[in-house]
């Protein structure tokens, strides 16, 4: 419809739009990944650049990636303004029944596969149910779920470890993919694998390729952008480090599996965060739940289907993690929530929920990864990583409030 | 009996964009019981909390002289330290202490310490016989009616030593045995030497109990009446009495067929048990009319608003819709808007918008799917949605992505409005629309509700000043005490008669 309304402007200012406003919002989005710079960069110079040699690369993505998996799960629970302690629990309930499965009872692992994934989901949609339609707190409904799967898991196990887990599944966790195409030579940094090389071209072409069809998108319809040379200052900066990671790994041992799986998910899980209905729902859950109901969004299923997420990326998480030990134990992926929680607000999640990105909450695992890695290189004890990580959230979190107390002052 | 206890003089607050208190004046003779009454927004609360501390000295302009001394008082203990205790229309009660925890709640009886409950226990039975209060002292407040914990409010007023007493509309949420107990305590206290100063929108209990009456409109002081021979009519027309020229915009109605019909519709509340919230309400709407509803606060309007929306509160409701003639079930908020009903909420930030969230998104989000192919939302359509609405309804922001937060009481209601007209409405519900909202922006709303209109939409105006709806409405019904009470054609509204049917049946049993 158009309104022509013909009426005298009020004398309310418009707010101000001045640059200073728009960096503040821009040091508040972006804070994390400079952060994430400087504290690659401050480790790549104590530890004299091992850091960033290909094989380290490789290792802070394998021994990181069932903490990142959790993390995407646990930024939608966090947006949607709920919590869940109880994913290290699930991931070790899962990895239990991923190994019964096919170590007992010799199911064909993809079977065996599904089977896990579709148990995370009925874990979450229990916790779900609790949370989203009988109304229980979900950090008590999780707290309860940490004791319940952990129980679970000795069940299942009978206090000991199963294993071996079938090949397939140990390359999914630990293995890298084939030299398909073969080696060749990059001068002075050696040999380095041509498929893996191929892969990183596509990813840059497809970054470059998407951002410039959003951005002329926007300038079809009349939106602002921003500066062209900023644009591509951006676009470069990404491309830069992508292909940088792609060939450290291509001179090591290629690309791991889990780094196929995590940046489907990371692309996944962003699109839907951001362009599907569901994804716009849990934010608007999140930052006022009300205001939502009254919006016409089931509110309720919205919660629950959050939950069964979680569920089935814990057991995606529960089957990585098995499979990297070669055996599922009792004790196993303990504690993981608290990592996984903390890499969500680090990266920028808040407490009241309704904000959070995916990007962020993998940047944020990232940085405890980089900080638990670069530490031991250089021999820290681990009483000194887990002051460090503390005091990292802390900052983080104080960061965030700081910014966001700043803006509103500025009013 | 011409001894005063308390002198207000000129004063003013405001708040932004709303100046609430405009130089009002009150006087309160020692030991008399002293009625404030106005129309919702008149600017009684607002004045109470001024004087008990709630809004400190230097938040608002004028003096508080109060037994023959100034008062600047930094916040509410101060008002208490010299006797003066508020008791608000929400109690203010920890419902799962004891009655005896609660009348003493910080203002502990302790030694070294340490709290003597056999002191504590004693006095608050001592306290709770005062006002007639039978019950034990270590009886949980939760499991008390809603009459016994407003006795519960005024023995913890009496435990601190209380010489003026203030009550906001006491008895809103009693039943008529409850209020007639309360006003007879009141006369009691009055006895017992202590002033009395009550809120009511119940103008039978004020002609009841009060000795004088002073009534506010527009944050001003109207008047001050004895109220010997004082009347109902008398009252109400101080209430509502102002000019009604150039407020509001001109429009030429063009009604069409019906197009929304309610029958029989009942409401029960869903925190007091058996409590009917509306009671057995039936009316209509047609295209391009705007009909008002008028009711004072806590007459039922939002409840009857939103329980029609999709069942969004109350339970136990019973009753019919028709839209286009052809009955209708609303099970929910989405199945509401599917049929083109929407209801922008009274209270916008807490039910209408997501105040982190941009303006943008807020627009959308309540016509997602209308923007999405297959689940997945076109974000460039999305904003183009949003910027037309920016445009249009002249909301005063730099962009769509400006966070809605941030914006004025006026711009954030357009934002409500837009989230509404995207769905493409055949009713819109507006409950409030201009609350809270200067007087410019006033204007603006109005423009966008009667082109609204205009395009054929039928509108349900929820409001509580008067004038509003006399100025907008084709048809106003009045509610009061959950029943529909009147519908007034315009050319035989006046605010008098709206008053009337507003306060009708106001101490009827429920």
């Amino acid at each position: 419809m158009s309104l022509d309304l013909n009426v005298a402007k009020t004398s309310i200012p418009d707010a101000p739009t001045g640059g200073g406003r728009r960096f503040s919002i821009n040091l508040r989005q972006s804070g994390i990944y400079i952060a994430f710079v400087a504290i690659v960069l401050l480790f790549t110079i104590l530890t004299g650049g091992d850091m960033l040699a290909p094989q380290n690369i490789s290792n802070i993505i394998v021994q990181n990636s069932y903490i990142l998996i959790l993390a995407i799960g646990m930024i939608l629970v966090i947006i949607a303004g709920h919590i869940d302690l109880s994913v290290g629990s699930i991931v070790a309930a899962t990895g239990a029944v991923a190994a019964v499965l096919m170590v007992n009872h010799d199911v064909p692992w993809p079977l065996a596969l599904l089977i896990t994934l579709v148990v995370g989901g009925l874990i979450g949609a229990w916790q779900g149910y609790w949370v989203a339609y009988f109304g229980i707190p979900a950090f008590i409904v999780t707290l309860a779920g940490m004791l319940l799967f952990r129980a679970v898991t000795y069940n299942i196990l009978g206090n000991r470890g199963i294993g071996p887990f079938p090949e397939a599944v140990r390359t999914l966790s630990n293995g890298f993919t084939n030299g398909y195409l073969g080696n060749i030579g990059l001068g002075a940094l050696g040999g380095a694998d041509l498929f893996s090389l191929l892969i990183g071209v596509v990813a840059v072409a497809g970054i470059v390729v998407t951002q410039w069809r959003s951005r002329a998108g926007r300038v079809r319809y009349g939106q602002v952008v921003e500066p062209f040379p900023l644009f591509v200052a951006k676009i470069v900066v990404a491309a830069v480090a992508v292909m940088f990671v792609i060939v450290q790994l291509a001179r090591f041992r290629n690309l791991p599996w889990v780094l196929v799986l995590l940046a489907a998910l990371v692309l996944g899980y962003s699109l839907l965060t951001n362009r599907a209905v569901f994804g716009r729902q849990i934010y608007a859950v999140g930052g006022n739940l009300q205001a939502a109901t009254l919006s016409g969004v089931k509110t309720k299923a919205v919660v629950f289907w959050i939950f069964v997420n979680m569920g089935v990326l814990a057991a995606l998480a529960g089957i990585i993690f098995a499979g990297r030990l070669n055996q599922a134990n009792p004790t196993g992926g303990d504690q993981f929530e608290l990592d996984a929680i903390a890499a969500a607000f680090i990266g920028g999640a808040a407490v009241q929920g309704g904000v959070g990105k995916v990007v962020g909450a993998i940047t944020g695992g990232l940085i405890m990864g980089v900080i638990n890695n670069g530490m031991s290189l250089i021999g820290a004890p681990s009483e000194q990583v887990m002051l460090v990580k503390g005091a990292v959230l802390l900052a983080a979190v104080a960061f965030d409030v700081w910014t966001k107390r700043r803006a509103g002052a500025s009013r | 009996m011409s001894d005063v206890i308390l002198r207000m003089r000129g004063i003013s607050k405001t708040f932004p964009g709303v100046r609430a208190l405009d130089d009002v004046n009150l006087e309160v003779l020692r030991g008399e019981i002293h009625a404030i009454c106005g129309e919702n927004g008149a600017g009684k609360s607002t004045l109470m909390k001024v004087l008990s501390g709630v809004y400190p000295h230097g938040d608002y302009q004028g003096e508080i002289t109060y037994d023959g001394q100034e008062c600047r008082f930094g916040g509410i203990r101060d008002s208490e330290h010299r006797g003066i205790v508020i008791i608000h229309q929400e109690l203010a009660l920890a419902s799962n202490l004891s009655i005896a925890e609660n009348i003493f709640l910080g203002n502990e009886q302790s030694r070294r310490g340490l709290i003597d409950w056999n002191r504590t226990n004693a006095a608050a039975a001592e306290l709770m016989r005062r006002v007639g209060l039978d019950e034990n002292p270590v009886t949980q407040v939760l499991d008390l009616g809603v009459g016994k914990q407003q006795l519960v409010e005024i023995a913890k007023a009496l435990s601190k030593q209380v010489r003026l007493l203030i009550l906001d509309e006491p008895t809103a949420a009693l039943n008529d045995d409850d209020s007639a107990h309360l006003l007879d305590l009141l006369r009691g206290l009055r006895d017992e030497g202590i002033t009395c100063v009550i809120i009511s929108h119940k103008l039978n209990e004020v002609l009841a109990i009060a000795d004088r009456v002073t009534i506010l409109r527009d944050g001003r002081t109207i008047t001050t009446l004895d109220a010997d021979g004082l009347t109902e009519d008398r009252i109400i027309s101080g209430m509502v009495g102002r000019d009604l020229d150039h407020r509001f915009p001109p429009r030429e109605p063009v009604i069409g067929d019906e197009v929304f019909r309610v029958e029989n519709w009942t409401v029960h509340s869903p925190t007091q048990h058996g409590r009917l919230l509306v009671a057995d309400a039936s009316f209509n709407l047609r295209r391009g009319e705007i009909v008002g509803l008028a009711g004072l606060m806590g007459a039922g309007r939002t409840e009857l608003a939103m329980s029609i929306f999709g069942r969004a509160y109350g339970t136990g409701i019973s009753g019919r819709i028709y839209k286009d003639g052809r009955e209708i079930r609303l099970r929910s908020v989405g199945e509401a808007i599917k049929h083109g009903i929407a209801y922008a909420t009274e209270d916008r930030k807490r039910y209408g918008l997501n105040l982190i969230e941009d303006i943008k998104r807020n627009v959308s989000a309540a016509g997602l799917r209308k923007l999405a192919r297959r689940g997945w939302v076109d974000d460039n359509e999305e904003y183009q949605v949003a910027d037309s609405y920016r445009k249009s309804l002249n909301i005063k922001a730099p962009s769509v992505s400006s966070i809605t937060g941030k914006l004025s009481g006026g711009n954030q209601q357009k934002v409500v409005l837009s989230k509404w007209i995207f769905t493409d409405p055949d009713v819109l519900i507006l409950d409030e629309p201009t609350r809270g909202i200067d007087v410019g922006a006033k204007y603006e709303i109005y423009t966008i509700i009667n082109k609204l209109a205009e395009d054929g939409k039928a509108i349900l105006l929820i409001s509580s000043e008067l004038p509003e709806l006399l100025g907008l409405c084709d048809r106003i019904y009045t509610l009061s005490a959950g029943r529909i009470t009147g519908e007034v054609p315009r050319a035989e509204a006046t605010q008098e008669g709206l008053m009337t049917l507003m306060t009708l049946g106001q101490g009827a049993p429920r």
